[in-house]
């Protein structure tokens, strides 16, 4: 009995690959997209809302997560997979202040969940986690910081980016327009994370989920009034924009 | 087996004689585990220290002193930290050796005064050393003082009860500015302006608590170590040998002076001989 659970599931391909991790990254890519952009002194992530069922309650599930009071994370991929890396995360970051007597940074608590995340692709038994994360946040001399994690492991240091289903499209939107002006303000950089979501998110402010964080402040959820309000405002930007180039066309 | 590792059950097999925390305790990189449940530090089962010791000293014949007594003291003012320690070992009635290194010099921020017994104190604390060096090289900057200190505490904790001796001061100059904290067996950690340990630290009280004040020079502050430690010295049996005085600086510590106390006894009480 002991011998047929004994073997390893991640094991190397002929030609280098581990397939399960690269399973896992597909399964990722079948979550629901989250973004996550760096702006001077706020940082902003926001997810792509599931529609419901009739019957269901909506906020049960929620997919932007608080570790500790300066840094929360966004995940796309298996929920529960998700649930247990958001528990030791935690942990984690109580024990760091117990035993350091300092918060945790942002890239001390990615590196944690990254090594979480490797050591369940090298165990016996054990399949890879099926998510990856954005980790944003504050370190304790005031920087902002957004990183990603994916189920291989690897972690890197990110000004903007997106994950889960249409991450490509929202990432070459981002890549066009994450300028310094484009986040020089708080009210600037959260309206370039909905109109990076809106790129690829069916019906507008309804399924976009979007949260803060400004310095030395806790998370902040927006509600869906203030999300529509913005909206509004990027239609009327994006009108006033079409106006221009039209009367510059036919002048 | 898959289900055994993952539900954390321990099998009879895997304990045997010694005390030992799961295997997935000890191989995490990152986390700081001392103590006698570690598998590095594991205790056989049923030993017991503090007996063992009592067992040794003078009423049951058998006498085996170990090294103790000693006077530390350091103290913050306006320009840093001075540290100044003595250099006598004593074993019992016997001076074992007069010329003690009592400062371990962590790296170029910190250093870990000791006192109380010198084993215990050069073991836990270059252990400490290593730990600050591992936390540097993980997390690519230096550990803060509260966290070194949290450190030793830790490890302290890990061995209450046990017979451990060691009264320790870690100072140093971090993000939040100069640092001191003293540590000792039983598990205390305290923040503060001003400490002295071992067994001369009444005599140290006395003579920098009447002659410090918030805005003496660089130059006071060195006499005022100095004389802490040579009154202590002159009065203390268990406390000789020469002065070493360090001051913890923004830019790092830098070590002001060796000087013999029997010199230094003749310069503070002239007249007196």
């Amino acid at each position: 009995m002991a011998a047929r659970y004994d073997r390893a599931i991640t094991v190397f391909s002929p030609d280098g690959h581990l397939f399960q991790v690269e399973y896992a990254q597909e399964a990722v890519k079948k979550g629901s997209t989250a973004v996550g952009i760096r702006g001077k002194d706020i940082v902003v992530l926001g997810v792509e809302k599931k529609s419901v069922a009739k019957l269901q309650e909506e906020r049960t599930v929620r997919k932007i997560c608080v570790l500790d009071e300066h840094v929360c994370m966004a995940f796309a991929g298996l929920t529960a997979d998700a649930r247990i890396v958001i528990n030791r995360a935690r942990v984690e970051c109580q024990s760091h202040r117990l035993t350091v007597e300092d918060p945790v940074t942002v890239e001390y608590i990615t590196r944690y969940i990254a090594t979480l995340k490797q050591r369940y692709t090298q165990s016996n038994g054990r399949r890879p986690f099926g998510i990856s994360a954005l980790i944003v946040g504050f370190d304790y001399d005031g920087t902002p910081r957004l990183y990603q994690t994916d189920p291989s492991g690897t972690y890197h240091a990110w000004k903007a980016n997106a994950i889960g289903r249409s991450a490509k499209t929202v990432r070459e939107f981002l890549e066009k327009n994450y300028t310094e002006e484009a986040i020089t303000g708080d009210n600037e950089a959260i309206k370039l994370a909905i109109k990076a979501l809106l790129e690829v998110v069916q019906s507008g402010g309804k399924n976009i989920e979007l949260a803060i964080i400004r310095r030395n402040q806790p998370l902040k959820i927006l509600e869906s009034k203030e999300i529509e309000t913005l909206v509004a405002e990027i239609e009327k930007e994006k009108e006033e924009e079409a106006e221009k180039k039209k009367q510059k066309k036919s002048s | 087996m898959a289900l055994l590792d993952i539900s954390g059950f321990k099998s009879r097999s895997d304990q045997g004689v010694f005390r030992t925390e799961s295997l997935q305790q000890w191989n995490r990189a990152d986390h700081f585990t001392f103590g006698s449940k570690c598998q590095e530090f594991a205790l056989p089962v049923g030993v017991d220290p503090v007996g063992f010791l009592k067992s040794c000293s003078g009423e049951n014949g058998v006498s085996i002193d170990l090294d103790h007594g000693t006077t530390t003291l350091a103290f913050k003012f306006r320009h840093g930290v001075i540290v100044a320690v003595d250099s006598r070992a004593s074993a019992g009635r016997y001076i074992a050796s007069k010329e003690v290194n009592k400062v371990i010099e962590i790296n170029p921020y910190l250093l870990g005064t000791m006192s109380g017994s010198a084993a215990d104190c050069q073991y836990w604390e270059r252990l400490l050393a290593k730990e600050c060096r591992l936390y540097k090289l993980r997390n690519k900057e230096r550990i803060s003082v509260s966290a070194a200190s949290k450190l030793l505490c830790n490890m302290m904790l890990g061995y209450r009860g046990m017979g451990l001796s060691v009264g320790s001061m870690i100072c140093g100059w971090d993000k939040k500015g100069p640092g001191l904290y003293y540590v000792d067996d039983n598990g205390t950690r305290l923040s503060g302006r001003m400490f002295s340990t071992g067994c001369g630290n009444g005599f140290a009280y006395g003579v920098v608590d009447s002659g410090y004040h918030e805005d003496m020079t660089v130059e006071e502050a060195y006499e005022l170590g100095l004389r802490g430690i040579t009154h202590a010295t002159h009065r203390d049996a268990y406390s000789g040998g020469v002065v070493n005085m360090y001051h913890m600086q923004e830019d790092g510590w830098i070590k002001v002076c060796q000087e013999d106390v029997s010199e230094l006894i003749h310069r503070y009480k002239k007249g007196m001989f």
